[in-house]
């Protein structure tokens, strides 16, 4: 089933993400990536990014649900729209002299960064899409990964919608 | 600006929300507020059990259309009333429930009768708060009243620990209310409205299918001038019955599971199937898949938008309040050309319809020799009450019997427990409505099981001098679970016998009148005098156990696969 990304704008109070994710958990919809933060510019409210899969008609209830619980304020379905979205994963690699440069040149193709640097581990910060995370992981995978946390996704509406122009058949 | 307590906000704040009468039980978390209570105008109804004080919130709400108010303590008393918070979640009947918490400080360490009671409720209620903070106490009891009252009703339940009770404040109730993630949709769509009229012009054999919504809308009598005017027959679901008069040839009666034959015959056969503040609930539908196979259109009204296309997919979906909805439907309607020309087939439809209802009546031999039918009972309530009474039922056979044969005139009349289906609904329900109207008759039908899962409410209709009628049909059996296990459990009856208490013997032990009715020849003459007793009063009518409740849609079957015998 696809994966559709969500972003539900909520009131910054207490027990809100429970309501979110309980209505989740009792009407048997999944969530498969999930962050949430106090927005900087108002702290009254967060913004919730999740990602669920489901049909048309399931994510049409997902939507219809979100909306009616009164703590939230605005949910934005980013089905069919062109979205920026991004995961972070910092990952801690076993490293050996024979190992090192391999990891060094992965790093730099990927642009990621190096953020600790141990006798025997290095460990290594990613931004990208879930496509590139992927990737790197499964790169650097045969060097022995000790350790690993992955964030959810964020993700953002593109100022410029290509994906509008598509659809826009001539008459 | 004089200071009040937290406890003194909540009452103030009641008194300005308009509240006459609360249905509670005291105790240790909620005291201070109770202390507050016993200086105020405010009437107070002490139960027995607090899941009774749900009930009777939901009875007046039913009544009146206000919130119900329930108040109870923290731990037990609050997780006994979450059976009937649920219950008024799934009718969508608006109720503020009050409940005590442990201080603030407490909260988290497995304090004496602590509960999660906001989580408990989370997903059985419309909204719910936790006080935390005695500045914000009247904001949040303004804000449950509205929630509770408008847009879908619902139940809210405000959770107030004891040292916001006991914290004070100066008190100002808030005027107005700003709520930016709730704003409920009340106008429909005119484009909306303009293709329904446009789909019933089109349609041959259309058919209304209402539900709970008119009622909790006040839309009965838009939609008695719709089908009127247009001649267009209408289908009730069991939280809808009385929005058309029994009494209207337009009113074709519950559908459904236990609709009549040639209501559920209409639902198979209408080319366009108008719903109305119904939700296409499975007992209604049947196997979806064949709900309503000729419709070449569904329409559905509704205020609450995540109900639209839920179970069956809808062509033309208006999200708004009904009455409105309705009015400007009425008004769109009005010397409309096609309509004038649709009225001949509309009548065939119609006639066709009443054939069907001549050809398969329902209970066609309604009366024995041997033994009381529930044909009878209902028709001697019926000719003791002349349909004008408040009939609060439980759930199971006696439900369905009084929702396919009691003749509702008007509507909020019937209190019944359709979603959630909760046994124990009707003696307290029936309670509150006394409270919400006394000068109706108000009529309990229940089942021998039903009845015992609130019989204690009895002391509290006794200590109120409730006048309340409460028909018990007793045949000794968990009678809906008996009918089931006969046809689809090879006539296994797992546990579903019970004895039972003497009615009559419990009644007078409560302080109430109590009657016992076994024999036919007796049924009138008893009725007539148990509903000149002044009540409480307990009728207690043996019936046999192999009456069922016909036709039947079997679990998960079709519409048109109903059984009539």
């Amino acid at each position: 089933m696809p994966s559709h990304t969500i972003s539900v704008l909520v009131e910054n109070e207490f027990g809100v993400l429970a309501r979110v994710a309980g209505l989740f958990s009792s009407r048997g919809f999944n969530i498969e990536s999930l962050t949430v933060n106090e927005d900087p510019l108002d702290p009254t409210v967060s913004r919730i990014v999740l990602v669920t899969s489901g049909d048309d008609a399931i994510l049409e209830q997902i939507n219809k649900q979100l909306n009616k619980l009164i703590s939230v304020i605005k949910v934005t379905d980013f089905k069919g729209v062109d979205i920026v979205e991004r995961e972070m994963v910092v990952v801690k690699i076993a490293v050996d002299e024979r190992t090192r440069s391999e990891l060094d040149s992965i790093v730099s193709a990927f642009r990621a960064h190096v953020v600790d640097i141990g006798r025997n581990a290095v460990t290594v910060e990613l931004t990208g899409d879930s496509e590139k995370i992927m990737a790197f992981i499964e790169l650097v995978r045969p060097l022995g990964i000790k350790e690993m946390v992955r964030s959810g996704k964020v993700a953002m509406a593109r100022a410029v919608q290509l994906n509008e122009n598509h659809h826009r058949r001539p008459a | 600006m004089k200071k009040l307590t937290g406890a003194q906000i909540v009452i103030e704040s009641l008194l300005a929300e308009g509240v006459d009468v609360i249905f509670g039980y005291p105790g240790g978390a909620i005291l201070p507020t109770y202390d507050a209570l016993l200086d105020s105008k405010i009437k107070h109804v002490l139960v027995r059990h607090e899941q009774g004080a749900a009930h009777m919130a939901e009875g007046y709400a039913r009544v009146t259309g206000k919130p119900g108010v329930v108040m109870v303590t923290s731990g037990p008393g609050a997780t006994n009333a979450v059976t009937g918070i649920a219950d008024a979640y799934m009718d969508s009947t608006p109720m503020v429930v009050l409940s005590g918490q442990v201080s603030t400080s407490l909260i988290g360490n497995d304090a004496f009768q602590e509960a999660d009671i906001v989580g408990i409720t989370r997903p059985c209620s419309k909204h719910n708060y936790l006080v935390k903070d005695v500045r914000d106490l009247a904001r949040i009891i303004k804000e449950a009243f509205y929630i509770a009252g408008s847009g879908r009703p619902g139940p809210v339940v405000v959770d107030l620990p004891k040292d916001v009770q006991q914290a004070e404040h100066t008190f100002k109730f808030p005027e107005t209310i700003e709520l930016r993630g709730y704003k409920p949709t009340i106008r429909g769509n005119p484009r909306q409205i303009e293709r329904v009229i446009e789909a019933i012009e089109k349609s041959e054999r259309p058919l209304f299918y209402v539900g709970g919504g008119v009622q909790w809308s006040g839309a009965a009598p838009e939609l008695q001038q719709l089908s009127r005017g247009l001649g267009i027959p209408v289908t009730e679901t069991l939280m809808a019955l009385g929005s058309m008069p029994a009494s209207d040839p337009l009113r074709l009666g519950m559908l459904g599971m236990h609709g009549s034959y040639a209501t559920n015959t209409a639902v198979c056969n209408t080319d366009c199937l108008i719903a109305i503040g119904a939700r296409f609930d499975d007992r209604v539908t049947g196997r979806l898949a064949n709900f309503a196979p000729k419709a070449e259109t569904i329409v559905h009204i509704d205020i609450d938008p995540s109900s639209i296309s839920k179970n069956v997919k809808v062509d033309i979906p208006i999200v708004g309040d009904i009455k409105h909805v309705l009015t400007d439907m009425l008004a769109l309607a009005k010397g409309r050309e096609g309509i004038a020309r649709r009225r001949a087939a509309w009548q065939k439809w119609h006639q066709q319809i009443q054939r069907w209802q001549k050809d398969k009546p329902l209970y066609e031999n309604g009366k024995r020799a041997d033994h009381i039918t529930p044909v009878q009972v209902i028709g001697e309530l019926y000719e003791l009450t002349k349909g004008e009474c408040i009939v609060a039922t439980d759930v199971g056979q006696h439900q369905m019997w009084v929702a396919q044969l009691f003749p509702f005139e008007r509507p909020r009349s019937f209190l019944t427990s359709g979603g959630l289906g909760t046994m124990g609904y009707g003696l307290p329900a029936g309670i509150g409505a006394k409270f919400a109207a006394p000068d109706r008759e108000v009529v309990v039908v229940s089942g021998d099981g039903s009845i015992q899962m609130n019989i204690q409410e009895l002391g509290t209709a006794v200590e109120y001098g409730i006048d309340i009628k409460v028909i018990i049909l007793n045949n000794y059996f968990l009678g809906m679970v008996r009918q089931w296990q006969e046809k689809f459990y090879n006539e296994r009856y797992s546990y579903s016998a019970m004895s039972v208490p003497n009615f009559v013997k419990l009644a007078e032990a409560y302080g109430a009148h109590g009657f016992r009715i076994e024999k036919p020849k007796d049924l009138a003459k008893t009725m007539k005098e148990a509903f000149a007793t002044r009540g409480p009063v307990l009728i207690d009518v043996a019936i046999p156990k192999e009456e069922a409740v016909m036709p039947m849609i079997p679990p998960g079957g079709a519409m048109s696969e109903m059984l009539l015998a």
